[in-house]
C-alpha cells in the first residue's frame, strides 16, 4: 500500500504528491488489508479518541455525571442539615475537606449532590429542544418560501431578547423549581437552535449534493432525511454540546438570582449565591468552590463541542 | 469492447426541445431556444460563463422550472409534467456534474450515494443491488473497496467516473454532462472522454454535452448549438458548424481554441 | 507572433534572468515526508516565455512558489539547489531584501484573481499601495502610474476602473488588474500559475494574447505554470514538462512539441482535444475516435 505519502487513502488521492497517479494507469494492487472498512460511527470513534482534550474533557463530565448520581452513597453528609457549630469553616477542616457554608452544612456534600441539579438543567432541554429545532430549522430552510419565513421571523421575536434575560423573565413568570427551570431554559433555547438548524440548512441545500439526488429521482423526504440530515445533525449536535455548557452558567444564574431551585436543594447557583453572601466576612471557599465546579463543567462541554466538530468531519477521520 | 448498441424507441429523436424560456424577474436567461437531440447521439451545447447553457441543461432535466415552450423526453412532455411523472423519469434521464467533489455528499459512502437509484426506482435489492454497483464501479474504472470511502478521499478523475456510476445505475437513456471534464487534468479528460465514448456505445446513450470547448465539441458531438446570451444562434452537424461557421460568436469560439502545433500559435 | 528580439535576448543574453539549479523540496505531512521537488534544474532568460507544464501533484506550482521565497514554511524545506535571480541566491536573501525583490523586480499572478484582491478595496487602492510600497512617490504620481498600468493590460474605462471594487469586474477583467498589479513596478519577471484555467475559452485566448504583447512591449520574462500543451503552444518561447517533481524534458516549444522525446510529454502533447484534425484522422467516425492515455506499464503511449 502507497500510504506514505499523503493523509488520505490509498495511493489515489488528491494531496500533493499522489495526485500524479491519477493520469496514470498503474495496475492496482488488489489487496487491500481490509475489505470492509470501518463503519462511518467507528471511523468517527477513532478520531475522536485521538483528540486528547476531548476525550479529557468527556472524562470530567462522565466523572461529574457519575458523583450526582452516586452522590447518597459517596456524601459523608446531609446536603440540607448543617452543624451551626462548624459554620464557615474552610477548606481542609477535618472531615470536611472542602470546608462548610454559612448553616454549617457540609461544602462536598451538598457539591456532589448539586451536580445533579447542573447537569438535569443543562442536557435535559438541551436533548427535548434538539429534534424540534432540527425539525423547524430543516424544514423552514428547505421550503425557504413563505412557510420558511413565517416560522424564522417567529423565532427571531424570541431572538431579539437576550438570553439570559429571556431565561430570568420566563422562570419568573412560571415560577422557581427544578421542571419550571428546564421549561423556561428549553423555552429560551429553542430560537437558538433552530436558527443555528436553518442557517445550515440553507447552505447545505445550496450545495451540488442536494441538486444531484434531485436529479437522482429523491423525493423531498429523501432529500431531507438521506442528505440534509447527516450534516445538519452534525452541526447542530457540535452547537448543542457547547450551548450545554451556556445553560450550567445560566441555570446557576438563574437559581443565585432566586428564580430557579428553590433552597434549601443543594443547587450550584444556590451554593454559590449562599456563599456571596458570606465572601464579606472574609470566607472565599463557599462561593468558589461551586463557582470552579460551574467553570469546569461548562469548560468541558465546550471542550467536547470543539472535539465532536473535528470527530464528525469525514475529512478529519483519516483511517 | 462489447458490440455497439442501438438505441431503441419509437422517435427519432429522444429530446425535442422547442421555444424554451427562462426569465429571472426582468432579465432573461434562456430566450426561445430550440433543438432535437438524436437517439445515440451526443448533443454539443456550447457557451460561455452566463450564455444560459446551464440554465438550459436544468430546465431539460425539469430540475429549473421553465418559463415557457416545451421540453418532449421520449414522448413526455417535462416542462408541464407533474412532480411524480417527472420523478419517475429521473431513472431514464440523468446528469453528471462538472465538479462531483460537491456533488456527492461528504458525510455518506460514495457506494450508498451510487446505489440509490437501484432502490429508489426498485431496480434491485439487496444482494443484486451490490452486484449491479460493484460490476458498474469497476467498469468505470475503480473498485469494490472503494464504495466504503467518503468523496474527499478520491483524485478529481476518480470523483468524475464516481459521478458516471452513479448517472449510469438506473441504465438511463439520456445523459446531461455538464462541463465533465473542465476542472481536470488534460491526460485524466482523455480517459474520462475515452471512457464516457465507450459506455455511450456499450448502452447505445444519448448525450447532451455542455461545454465552452469547442475542441471537446469536436471530438465528441455530432450536432451541436451555441448559446448566446440566452439564444441559440447558431445549430447543426458539428462538422459543418465547426468547419463553416455562419455566426461571429462561433467563429470567435473557435479561434478561443488552444491546441499544440496549430496554425497562429507560437510555437 | 513570435517576438524575435525576446528570444534571441532569451538565448544569447548577458546571462540568465533566472537560473534554478537543483532545486529540491521537501513537504513534511502527518504520515511522512513528500519530495515535491526533486533536483530540478531552470533557466530563463530576459524577456523569455517558459511553460512549466505538468498535472497536478507535479511540483509545477511548488517550484514557482520556491523562486518566489514563499515556501519557507515550517513544513515545506528546501533540502538542496540555488535559485539565481540576476546572480543573486534568492535562497541566501534576508527576508527583508528577497520582500523588497517580490513585486518590483519578480511580479505574481494567480489562479484565482478573486481572492487576489481585497473585496473593500478599490483596483486603484490597489495599485497604488503596490505602487508607494516599492518607489518613492506621491499619491498624485502613484495614481497616474496606477492608471497607466491599467491602460497597459487594456483595460476599457480604465480612469473609471480605478474606483471600481474587484466584485464590479467580470472573471477577464479582474484577472486583468491582476497582471497590472503584478506589472506595475515593471518587474523583469511575471510568474503566472495557471493564470486562465478559470476562465472562458475567449477570456483566456485574450488574456494570454495580453501576456503575449506586454513580453513583446516590456520584455518581460514570464514564467508560466500550466497542465495544458494547448496554452503552452500559444505563448511559449521554450518549456519544461515536470512530473513528479522531476523535470522529465526541457527544451524549446516548438521542438518538444514537434517532436516530443519523453513518452510522457507526448501522451500530454496528444491528449489535447483538437479541433483541427488531418484528413486520415477525419476518416475514422467520430464514436471511434480516442484521445491516447498514457500507460505507464509500457512506458509508451496506448489506447
Amino acid at each position: 500500500m502507497n500510504r506514505t505519502t499523503t493523509g488520505t487513502a490509498g495511493a489515489d488521492a488528491a494531496a500533493p504528491a499522489a495526485a500524479g497517479e491519477d493520469g496514470v494507469r498503474v495496475p492496482r494492487q488488489r489487496d487491500r488489508r481490509s475489505p470492509r472498512r470501518p463503519s462511518r460511527a467507528r471511523l468517527a470513534v477513532r478520531a475522536f479518541c485521538r483528540d486528547r482534550v476531548a476525550v479529557a474533557a468527556l472524562a470530567v463530565l462522565l466523572l461529574v455525571a457519575l458523583a450526582s448520581v452516586l452522590a447518597p452513597l459517596l456524601s459523608p453528609y446531609s446536603p440540607t442539615e448543617g452543624d451551626s457549630s462548624l459554620r464557615l469553616q474552610g477548606i481542609g477542616t477535618p472531615g470536611h475537606p472542602l470546608g462548610l457554608d454559612g448553616q454549617g452544612r457540609d461544602v462536598l456534600s451538598r457539591l456532589l449532590h448539586g451536580g445533579r441539579y447542573s447537569l438535569l438543567v443543562a442536557v435535559v432541554p438541551v436533548l427535548v429542544v434538539f429534534p424540534l429545532a432540527l425539525a423547524t430549522g430543516l424544514v423552514a430552510g428547505y421550503t425557504r418560501g413563505r412557510t420558511g419565513e413565517v416560522i424564522m421571523r417567529l423565532l427571531d421575536v424570541l431572538f431579539a431578547f437576550p438570553l439570559v434575560l429571556l431565561a430570568i423573565a420566563l422562570a419568573a413568570v412560571l415560577g422557581a423549581g427544578l421542571g419550571n427551570v428546564m421549561l423556561a431554559i428549553g423555552i429560551t433555547l429553542v430560537p437558538y437552535m433552530a436558527r443555528v438548524a436553518y442557517t445550515t440548512t440553507v447552505q447545505e441545500v445550496g450545495k451540488d449534493y442536494v441538486e444531484a439526488a434531485r436529479a437522482s429521482g429523491a423525493p423531498t423526504r429523501d432529500v431531507l432525511l438521506r442528505e440534509l440530515v447527516p450534516n445538519v445533525v452534525s452541526a447542530l449536535l457540535v452547537y448543542a454540546t457547547t450551548l450545554c455548557g451556556l445553560m450550567i452558567v445560566v441555570a446557576a444564574g438563574l437559581s443565585f438570582l432566586g428564580v430557579g431551585i428553590v433552597p434549601p436543594a443543594p443547587d450550584w447557583g444556590i451554593m454559590t449565591s449562599d456563599g456571596a453572601a458570606v465572601l464579606l466576612e472574609g470566607k472565599f471557599h463557599v462561593a468558589t468552590v461551586p463557582g470552579l465546579a460551574v467553570l469546569v463543567v461548562a469548560l468541558s462541554f465546550n471542550l467536547l463541542g470543539d472535539g465532536l466538530r473535528d470527530a464528525l468531519d469525514p475529512r478529519k477521520q483519516t483511517s | 469492447m462489447s458490440a455497439t448498441v442501438q438505441p431503441r424507441g419509437r422517435y427519432e429523436d429522444l429530446v425535442v426541445v422547442r421555444d424554451l424560456r427562462k426569465t429571472f424577474g426582468a432579465t432573461t436567461a434562456v430566450d426561445g431556444v430550440s433543438f432535437d437531440v438524436r437517439r445515440g447521439q451526443t448533443w454539443g451545447l456550447i457557451g460561455e460563463s452566463g450564455s444560459g447553457k446551464t440554465t438550459t441543461a436544468r430546465m431539460l432535466l425539469g430540475l429549473e422550472p421553465a418559463s415557457g415552450g416545451s421540453v418532449d423526453f421520449d414522448g413526455t412532455e417535462i416542462v408541464r409534467a407533474r412532480p411524480k411523472t417527472l420523478l419517475a423519469l429521473r431513472a431514464r434521464m440523468r446528469m453528471v456534474f462538472q465538479d462531483n467533489g460537491s456533488a456527492f455528499n461528504p458525510r455518506r459512502t460514495v457506494g450508498d450515494q451510487i446505489a440509490y437509484g437501484l432502490h429508489r426506482f426498485g431496480i434491485a435489492e439487496g444482494r443484486e443491488a451490490r452486484r449491479r454497483v460493484v460490476d458498474l464501479v469497476e467498469r468505470v474504472g475503480l473498485e469494490e473497496s472503494h464504495l466504503g470511502r467518503y468523496v474527499h478521499e478520491f483524485s478529481g478523475g476518480q470523483r468524475q467516473r464516481l459521478g458516471i456510476a452513479r448517472a449510469l445505475v438506473t441504465d438511463p437513456d439520456f445523459l446531461v454532462l455538464d462541463e465533465p471534464t473542465a476542472a481536470l487534468d488534460v491526460s485524466v479528460q482523455a480517459q474520462v472522454l475515452n471512457l464516457l465514448k465507450d459506455l455511450q456505445a456499450e448502452r447505445g446513450l444519448t448525450m447532451l454535452l455542455v461545454t465552452h470547448n469547442l475542441a471537446l465539441v469536436e471530438h465528441m458531438c455530432d450536432h451541436a448549438g451555441v448559446l448566446e446570451r440566452g439564444r441559440l444562434v447558431e445549430a447543426g452537424p458539428v462538422d459543418r458548424l465547426l468547419t463553416a461557421p455562419r455566426t461571429e460568436t462561433t467563429r470567435v469560439l473557435l479561434d478561443a481554441v488552444l491546441e499544440p502545433g496549430a496554425a497562429g500559435a507560437r510555437a | 507572433m513570435r517576438t524575435a528580439n525576446a528570444t534571441t535576448n532569451g538565448t544569447t543574453g548577458a546571462g540568465p534572468l533566472l537560473d534554478v539549479q537543483d532545486l529540491s523540496v521537501d513537504f513534511h505531512t502527518d504520515t511522512g515526508v513528500v519530495h515535491a521537488v526533486r533536483n530540478v534544474d531552470l533557466t530563463i532568460g530576459p524577456g523569455e516565455v517558459l511553460g512549466l507544464v505538468g498535472e497536478s501533484g507535479s511540483g509545477k506550482s511548488v517550484t514557482s512558489l520556491a523562486v518566489l521565497g514563499l515556501l519557507g514554511t515550517r513544513r515545506a524545506r528546501i533540502t538542496s539547489g540555488r535559485i539565481l535571480f540576476q546572480g543573486e541566491d534568492l535562497l541566501t536573501l534576508p527576508p527583508k531584501r528577497l520582500q523588497a525583490l517580490r513585486g518590483s523586480h519578480v511580479g505574481m499572478v494567480s489562479q484565482n484573481a478573486l481572492s487576489a484582491l481585497d473585496p473593500s478595496c478599490t483596483i486603484g487602492a490597489h495599485l497604488v499601495e503596490v505602487i508607494r510600497r516599492h518607489q518613492r512617490l506621491d499619491r498624485a504620481a502613484a495614481r497616474a502610474k496606477a492608471l497607466e498600468s491599467l491602460e497597459l493590460v487594456a483595460l476599457p474605462d480604465a480612469a473609471r476602473r480605478l474606483r471600481s471594487y474587484p466584485h464590479e469586474l467580470s472573471g477577464g477583467q479582474r484577472q486583468r488588474v491582476v497582471i497590472a498589479l503584478a506589472l506595475a513596478c515593471r518587474p523583469e519577471l511575471l510568474l503566472a500559475d495557471e493564470p486562465t484555467t478559470a476562465l472562458d475559452a475567449t477570456v483566456q485566448k485574450q488574456v494570454l494574447d495580453l501576456l503575449l504583447s506586454i513580453n513583446a512591449e516590456l520584455g518581460t520574462a514570464v514564467l508560466l505554470v500550466t497542465h495544458d500543451f494547448g496554452v503552452v503552444s500559444h505563448v511559449c518561447d521554450s518549456v519544461a514538462v515536470m512530473r513528479r517533481g522531476q523535470v522529465l524534458e526541457r527544451g524549446a516549444a516548438a521542438a518538444v512539441l514537434r517532436d516530443p522525446q519523453h513518452p510522457y510529454t507526448r501522451a500530454l502533447v496528444e491528449a489535447v482535444p483538437r479541433l483541427r484534425l488531418s484528413e486520415q484522422e477525419r476518416s475514422v467516425p467520430r464514436q471511434r475516435r480516442r484521445l491516447p492515455e498514457f500507460t505507464e506499464v509500457a512506458g509508451g503511449v496506448g489506447a
